[in-house]
């Protein structure tokens, strides 16, 4: 199976297969044989590519953050190959309604902060660590209100961050975390009211997913898939729906600079030490 | 360079601020540098996360937010003028923009639209000018939408009727005729106005208004019909299997040739029968309404095929093929029922008197030698030398339509 690249894939929506199934066709018609596997949530993800069934991961950003972790335990290499335009120096903001009395981090203190999935590191765990790293800790200086939809996907499915947000309207929290972009799309399609929310606060930029490969991958491979992926232009027909289907205009060679405040949320809430430990012992 | 500056003023991207950025950013090239303003709640954040997802690079200015009401600087990407790199305009929107060969990617995009490339090929079967063309065809969708008749109000449904009552037997008898022929006549065009290329537009819309102009004949003559009766009168065989061969024609040319210009054009000598021998003005204003209708399927049959033929010297032999064919297949069934047949000479007879019946049946045989001259007449427009169109007249159907 050396001449095919095979990539892991976390389905958290059934387009995920039209998705690869394009890429699978895109990529053949330029000579590399690509296949995919397709997983139900990120950890068998990880577990399975240390368990070299395949050769890629399209990983959450804490997917790669548990796959560098238990390489790094190893003695292995995780490496970001590539990633895309839109991966790149996102935000989570915290909403509260426009009437609240919050107007400060520290207000939200003695409050209730909703959030999205356990794994999601936009709507949970990146909003955490910033409330953290200004001193504010969840669960001993205010109250957390998870809304797990899909736990595994690792936020990928809005679901939680939706169900977040609709309780903030009907004022079951005080505060709600989502990615900066999702914010227009909740008052686009009306779960917010538009004008009847406020920013309270806007975390760090960082990165989301990534291309993982581990040492010991077929370097050909995924070289050839690399260089095929940067040469994706929007202004080719056949590449653009593509292109379209994952939410990107250009792939990017990938960078690992954009995950220092989820690896600082992990290192202190330990969300990830025990899925870790885990698969490292294996 | 000075550098272009964007004013949302309180304007939100979730208000339509989206709207406004796009409209300005359409016209600065990639790699430009605009300066974006603005006050509106969170608008550094949102701008970020739209220009991510729109592929513009965005970088918010450290003191964003009044007094100074600068929100950041937008550097403009490709991804806007990449999406149109490969665009191509669909011909021209005029009559006169018609190419021969539309591309199946123009699908159903307006003719003389930019059409992104990538579009889905789009599989209509008659997507050649030569087919299906007729340099008329616009002025003849346009009579037809501006002739449209609402048989609520056009006709004089309490007009007197003062006949007796074998002539109303013989009127329905006709009907009845007449709504299966229309049938036929509604679901040729519908067939058809499915395979033809959108690009020529004016042709799909002729053949929707021909089938909807059958719909309202169907359904004016179904309401004079049963104004004094329960119930219709009968269908044959014959006339079945002749209006079949024409339903299941599976070629455009050969169906139009076929239903306009032999079978509606024999209608129209017979439209003007009823028309002369109805027995109440509510029958005569249906017939008449319904021939100037046909009048317009005739012209656009008659018309695309002679400009068909000046293009194809093939054509003539292919429609003479046809007939030929049709009356093979036709030939051992009945024509025309004898009962259709009947009902024609007792409605313009009137009476059951010998002298008035001879009278009706003379009027029927002059009926059918008008089709026979309308159908001559109308092959010779399409090229037919005099002997071949008496020849090929004289096989069409019995059976009229």
């Amino acid at each position: 199976m050396t001449d095919t690249l095979i990539l892991g894939a976390v389905a958290y929506d059934a387009k995920v297969v039209t998705i690869w199934d394009g890429f699978q066709k895109w990529l053949a018609q330029r000579g590399l044989a690509f296949d995919y596997v397709l997983y139900s949530n990120y950890e068998r993800q990880v577990e399975q590519h240390f368990a070299g069934a395949f050769h890629v991961a399209w990983n959450s950003p804490l997917a790669w953050l548990q796959a560098q972790r238990i390489a790094a335990r190893q003695g292995r290499v995780a490496r970001a190959v590539a990633m895309r335009d839109t991966d790149m120096d996102l935000t989570s903001l915290v909403i509260v309604r426009e009437e609240s009395p919050l107007r400060t981090i520290e207000d939200l203190r003695g409050k209730t902060l909703g959030v999205g999935a356990m794994d999601s590191p936009q709507a949970t765990m990146i909003p955490l660590q910033h409330f953290a790293a200004h001193g504010l800790v969840a669960e001993r200086d205010f109250a957390v209100r998870r809304f797990d939809v899909l736990v595994g996907k690792h936020g990928d499915h809005v679901g939680g961050e939706r169900d977040a947000a609709k309780a903030l309207m009907r004022g079951e929290v005080d505060a709600t975390c989502m990615i900066d972009g999702n914010h227009l799309v909740f008052t686009g399609e009306g779960t917010l009211p538009r004008g009847r929310t406020r920013v309270l606060t806007q975390t760090g930029r960082y990165d989301h997913c990534n291309f993982t490969v581990l040492d010991g991958a077929p370097d050909r491979l995924v070289t050839r898939f690399v260089e095929l992926l940067l040469s994706m232009r929007y202004d080719d027909p056949v590449a653009r729906p593509l292109l379209d289907l994952e939410g990107l205009k250009q792939w990017r060679v990938g960078r690992t600079s954009g995950y220092a405040q989820l690896d600082a949320g992990c290192a202190r809430f330990g969300w990830i030490d025990d899925f870790v430990n885990a698969v490292a012992a294996r | 360079m000075t550098r272009v500056q964007i004013d949302l003023a309180d304007l939100a991207l979730d208000r339509g601020a989206t709207v406004l950025l796009r409209a300005r950013l359409a016209t600065c090239a990639p790699g430009s540098e605009v300066s974006v303003h603005g006050v509106a709640p969170a608008l550094a954040a949102h701008l970020a996360a739209w220009c991510r997802k729109e592929g513009h690079g965005f970088a918010p200015a450290a003191d964003a937010g009044a007094p100074s009401k600068v929100v950041g600087l937008l550097r403009v990407g490709q991804a806007h003028a990449a999406r149109w790199h490969d665009a191509e305009r669909a011909g021209g929107a005029a009559g006169n923009g018609v190419v021969s060969k539309p591309k199946p990617t123009w699908g159903l995009a307006a003719r003389g639209a930019i059409v992104e490339a990538g579009a889905p090929s789009f599989s209509f079967a008659l997507d050649d000018q030569d087919e299906v063309w007729s340099d008329n065809v616009g002025q003849i969708y346009r009579a037809a939408a501006a002739s449209q008749w609402d048989p609520e109000t056009a006709i004089p449904w309490n007009a007197p009727r003062t006949h007796p009552a074998f002539v109303e037997d013989a009127l329905v008898q006709v009907l009845t005729y007449l709504i299966e022929n229309e049938t036929a006549a509604l679901l040729v065009p519908a067939r058809f106005c499915a395979q033809v290329h959108p690009h020529f537009r004016e042709v799909m819309q002729v053949l929707a208004i021909q089938a909807a102009d059958e719909a309202r004949h169907i359904e004016a003559i179904t309401r004079r019909a049963l104004l004094a009766r329960d119930c219709l009168g009968s269908s044959t065989v014959g006339g079945q299997a002749s209006l079949q061969t024409l339903v299941e024609e599976p070629d455009f040319v050969m169906a139009s040739f076929l239903l306009s210009v032999l079978g509606e054009g024999s209608f129209l000598s017979l439209l003007a029968f009823l028309q002369t021998h109805a027995p109440d003005d509510c029958t005569r204003e249906i017939m008449r309404l319904i021939a100037i209708d046909e009048a317009r399927h005739v012209a656009f049959g008659v018309a695309h095929l002679q400009r068909h033929a000046q293009r194809d010297a093939t054509l003539t032999s292919r429609l003479r093929a046809a007939i030929e064919r049709r009356h093979a297949a036709l030939r051992h069934t009945a024509g025309l029922n004898a009962e259709v047949f009947d009902a024609l000479v007792l409605l313009a007879a009137g009476s059951l008197e010998p002298t008035a019946i001879e009278r009706g049946h003379a009027a029927v045989e002059e009926l059918q030698r008008q089709m026979d001259s309308g159908r001559q007449s109308r092959l010779k427009k399409l090229g037919f030398p005099e002997h071949d169109a008496q020849q090929l007249s004289s096989l069409h159907t019995r059976n009229f339509m």
